[in-house]
């Protein structure tokens, strides 16, 4: 090991291997079955189980739980897949604490949940790892559905058609499938290329397509492919970052953190990986925490989160942000960035943030100021909508789209985050594109999938 | 303080807490070591007669029941009794007594069913210096095959006719083990009183199969690819255990035998419960086998806060206390009218006691907005079951309606006087006499 955690600048291997792989590894390790019985017999098998509704995927959670309790997690899993296709991906990055687990009766009454997210995990990957995939395609009805965007939303709704028989192909800009499930979501939560695992696994069903480096908006218009097929969804994301526009954004190391948590999800040794000694992270929400964790994990010595508002606007949970400062982040709250500052007119070497307050109209900067030494800066101010057509009714950066997925635009739908309506949420991604692939199913047959089965 | 000694047919012991027939008290060597850890006295496992000792199976010898956390909650065994030479046993059983005087040691047989067997074996056994005996008239398994144990114990005839035998034949005290493999626990315990038994003990295991291996198709625990009924025992049995302790209690012809309460007596509480129904002692078997022998220390010191708490100075004046309050059906006082009440507060809303009233029962309990859940006094039966789902315990209480309060089910008033089913207009039998 050549560099150290107090090499200045922005070099790689500041850790030793081991330390990588410790720091990289499971956030939480699976639950074995003695374990997951145990947890499994906590549940009360709720009436009306407010856990199910708080799920986006409205799983039966008492159902599957139960059904591991008596030793068949086959059949929880399958409780669980029936309603949500990426239930093992889910069972690892939603934030539970927010929402079955923040419903579950056990939270409300001694803070202490059902641990419904790891036995969730422990159900799908014992059905997971058995060959072969659960489900089979449907009869074929001879209808094509194009599906653009192979991240959950994409994923969800093409597995949904291809049970209903419909012929689907997926066209994604990437090379690869999964979208911030194998690009964003934080190594940590899904080690052992899982993301990868599991798109392999859903695509057992048959019948589905996959086409990459297929970009809607360049060389594929909508038009086309309107065309060309019965119908046409959109699970596209939000491929676009918003814009900080501060002084000095251009010098070097100043960069956004989705493609540095791209480039961590997809190194394969992460020691080759350059990190500073000293990285600011600008904003509140899920990208700037994983930044700021995965840069300490990484071997940073110093970081700093830097959030514009108060506590109560970060929209990084409260388990994140505990997670965060576990992990030795420093979280600065109502403050804002004014300018980027170089000792060589080439590198960032720290940054100039303005005290906030919250004014009549808004967020104003004070006058006092402070700055903060920095090797490196990750801004993370929110991801936008990029490469939709035009033609498409859209507000407040989303696809307008009804509660069934239908945009503005006859035949075609759209769910996920670059939809109108979710909570940019993995699990939200799943419902969205599930539910559009039933009424998908529905406007080309004719048929509800309830009459259908 | 209130003071734990206990006596029992004469016997002395500083606790009411033996050991149960069985591995504990097969040897020496556990024996001492009870002892040592505390326990009252032991009941040493079943002798046999003089010849070659039984044999053992030399596969798995019990099957159990857990709960979630793999807390044994029942235990099954096919064990025989003690497969040990009878000279050894008694060596040991001398030596034990003279080095622990002050401790109760009983020893248990189970010979033919043969006045000369039991001639044989009385004698030897008082030799040692032990206090009484027990009669095996229990095992269910393996002994009952050869003419012993519960096939003893499930003909009164037999039972008062070996007991006999015994008084005869000895002068130590003879505590008479009841099987409760039976349809009624009275009939042998009668036999056993005929007989001239100085007290009776129960309950010995209770006939089963604890569960069944799906692939090989064979009951627990499996020898070779078969299975056979084992004795049945642990916390699961204490329930049954208690009844029949109780039934013998209030049984004008048995009411007050001694009785020595087995089954299931796991903590002081237990134990407590036992003596309350009249039992002059307890003893215990799976509770040690699961945990060893150290957990005699919390019966002793639960027994002894609880009685200076309610103010008892001597286990004899809790004996037996709750054996008035047990009665049969028909005295039930049916004008004692509750509704079941949910304290808001500590309801956490799982809506168990819903899907309990509202699929198997009386419809009694609403769902409310916001998931609110209230009882329809209307509706109410007062079954306790919701009760008994809810998962916090106290949430649910049964509320008691003042006489002359208006019981919204039946449109009466509650009377002020109790009456129960003999003289209920609904019954054809009713006794006039009583009006
Ligand atoms: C850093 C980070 C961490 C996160 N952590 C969590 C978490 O812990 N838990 C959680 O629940 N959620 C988390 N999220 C949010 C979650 O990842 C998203 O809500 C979810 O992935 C949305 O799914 P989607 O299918 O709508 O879009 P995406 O996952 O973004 O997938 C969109 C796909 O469309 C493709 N695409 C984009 N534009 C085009 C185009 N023009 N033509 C063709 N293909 C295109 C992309 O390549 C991608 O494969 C996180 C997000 C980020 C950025
Ligand atoms: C392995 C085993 C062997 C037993 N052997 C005997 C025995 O030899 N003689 C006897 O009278 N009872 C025997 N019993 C029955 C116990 O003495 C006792 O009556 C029964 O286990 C119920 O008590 P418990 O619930 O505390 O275990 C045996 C029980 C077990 C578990
Ligand atoms: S709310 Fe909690 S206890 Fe109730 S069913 Fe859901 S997980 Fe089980
Ligand atoms: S006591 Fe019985 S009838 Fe009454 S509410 Fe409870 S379950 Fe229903
Ligand atoms: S069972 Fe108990 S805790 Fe659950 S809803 Fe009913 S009263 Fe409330």
């Amino acid at each position: 090991m050549q560099n150290s955690q107090r090499t200045p600048g922005v070099v790689p291997g500041r850790l030793d291997q081991a330390t990588y792989r410790q720091n990289f590894d499971d956030l939480h390790a699976p639950l074995d079955t003695h374990e997951a019985r145990v947890a499994a017999d906590r549940c009360y098998f709720c009436y009306d189980a407010p856990c199910t509704t708080a799920c986006p995927t409205a799983i039966d959670i008492p159902m599957f739980i139960r059904q591991i309790q008596t030793g068949d997690p086959d059949s929880a899993a399958r409780t669980i897949f029936d309603q949500n296709i990426l239930g093992g991906m889910c069972a690892r990055v939603c934030p539970t604490e927010t929402l079955c687990e923040e419903a579950c009766v056990r939270q409300v009454a001694e803070g202490n949940p059902v641990e419904i997210g790891q036995l969730q995990r422990y159900a799908t990957d014992h059905l997971m790892a058995q060959d072969p995939h659960p489900y089979s395609r449907g009869a074929p009805t001879g209808c094509k559905v194009a599906v653009v965007g192979a991240g959950p939303a994409g994923l969800a709704c093409a597995h949904r058609l291809a049970m209903r028989g419909h012929s689907v192909v997926v066209f994604d800009a990437r090379e690869k499938a999964g979208g911030l499930n194998e690009f964003g979501i934080a190594a940590y939560k899904a080690p052992n290329s899982f993301a990868a695992a599991e798109v392999e696994w859903l695509l057992g069903i048959g019948g589905i397509e996959m086409r990459y480096g297929q970009r809607l908006g360049e060389g594929l218009s909508l038009e086309e492919l309107q065309e060309a097929f019965d119908a046409v969804f959109l699970g596209m994301g939000l491929a676009g970052v918003n814009a900080l526009r501060v002084e000095g954004e251009e010098h070097a190391h100043v960069r956004d953190a989705v493609d540095f948590i791209a480039e961590l999800r997809q190194a394969d040794d992460l020691s080759v990986l350059p990190v500073g000694r000293d990285v600011v992270v600008i904003g509140g929400g899920m990208t700037a925490v994983d930044a700021a964790i995965q840069s300490k994990l990484l071997g940073a010595e110093h970081v700093t989160m830097v959030y514009r508002r108060g506590r109560d606007r970060l929209s990084a949970s409260t388990f994140e942000q505990e997670l965060a400062t576990a992990k030795g982040v420093k979280i600065v709250l109502n403050a804002q960035p004014v300018a980027f500052n170089s000792d060589d007119g080439k590198t960032v070497s720290s940054v100039t943030f303005a005290y906030t307050e919250d004014g009549p109209t808004g967020l104003v900067a004070s006058e006092e100021t402070f700055t903060i030494k920095a090797d490196q800066v990750f801004k993370a101010i929110g991801q936008a909508l990029s490469g939709v057509p035009g033609v498409l009714e859209t507000e407040g950066g989303k696809i307008v789209v009804s509660d069934s997925g239908r945009t503005s635009i006859e035949g075609v739908w759209a769910g996920g985050d670059c939809a109108s309506g979710g909570d940019d949420l993995t699990v939200t991604a799943v419902a969205n594109g599930r539910d559009a692939a039933e009424d998908i199913h529905m406007a080309l047959t004719g048929v509800t999938a309830v009459a259908a089965e | 303080m209130a003071s734990l000694a206990s006596e029992f047919v004469g016997i002395k012991s500083p606790n009411p807490f033996w050991l149960a027939s069985a591995p504990p008290t097969d040897k020496e060597y556990n024996v001492r070591r009870a002892f040592e850890a505390g326990w009252g006295g032991v009941v040493w496992k079943t002798l046999g007669s003089e010849g070659p000792p039984v044999v053992n199976v030399n596969g798995p010898r019990y099957g159990a029941i857990w709960g979630a956390d793999r807390r044994l909650i029942g235990l099954n065994n096919i064990e025989l009794i003690t497969d040990r030479p009878l000279q050894q046993n008694l060596q040991e059983i001398k030596s034990v007594k003279r080095d622990y005087p002050d401790r109760a040691v009983v020893v248990s047989l189970m010979v033919p069913c043969e006045e000369d067997a039991w001639k044989a074996i009385l004698p030897v056994v008082e030799e040692t210096g032990a206090d009484g005996v027990e009669l095996n008239f229990g095992c269910p398994h393996g002994m009952a095959e050869r003419g012993m144990g519960s096939a003893v114990g499930q003909v009164p005839e037999y039972i008062e006719m070996v007991t006999r035998w015994c008084k005869q034949n000895t002068r130590m005290p003879v505590i008479v083990k009841l099987t409760p493999n039976i349809t009624n626990i009275v009939y042998p315990a009668e036999a056993a009183k005929r007989g001239g038994a100085d007290a009776v003990s129960l309950i010995n295991t209770i006939n089963s199969i604890t569960s069944v291996d799906l692939d090989a198709m064979s009951p627990e625990p499996m020898i070779d690819g078969k299975g056979t009924h084992g004795g049945y025992c642990g916390p699961a049995v204490k329930p049954i255990a208690l009844n029949m302790v109780a039934e013998i209690a209030r049984n004008p012809e048995t009411a007050g035998i001694p009785i020595s309460g087995i089954g299931g007596v796991t903590t002081w509480r237990d134990a407590a419960e036992f003596m309350a129904l009249g039992a002059g002692n307890v003893q215990v078997c799976t509770a040690v086998m699961t945990y060893g022998f150290r957990i005699v220390g919390e019966m002793i010191s639960g027994l002894s806060s609880w009685m200076d708490e309610k103010g008892y100075s001597s286990v004899s004046e809790v004996v037996g206390k709750a054996v008035p309050n047990v009665t049969d059906w028909q005295y039930l006082n049916l004008n004692y009218i509750t509704k079941a009440e949910i304290d808001q507060e500590a309801c956490i809303k799982c809506g168990r006691c819903y899907a309990a009233c509202e699929d198997t029962s009386h419809q009694a309990i609403l769902m409310k907005e916001g998931r609110v859940f209230e009882v329809d006094d209307s509706e109410c039966v007062a079954c306790n079951l919701c009760v008994n789902v809810c998962p916090v315990e106290g949430c649910i209480s049964m509320r008691k309606l003042a006489a002359g309060e208006m019981d919204d089910r039946t449109g009466r008033n509650v009377p002020a006087e109790p009456g129960d089913w003999t003289t209920h207009p609904n019954n054809p039998a009713k006794v006039i006499a009583a009006q």
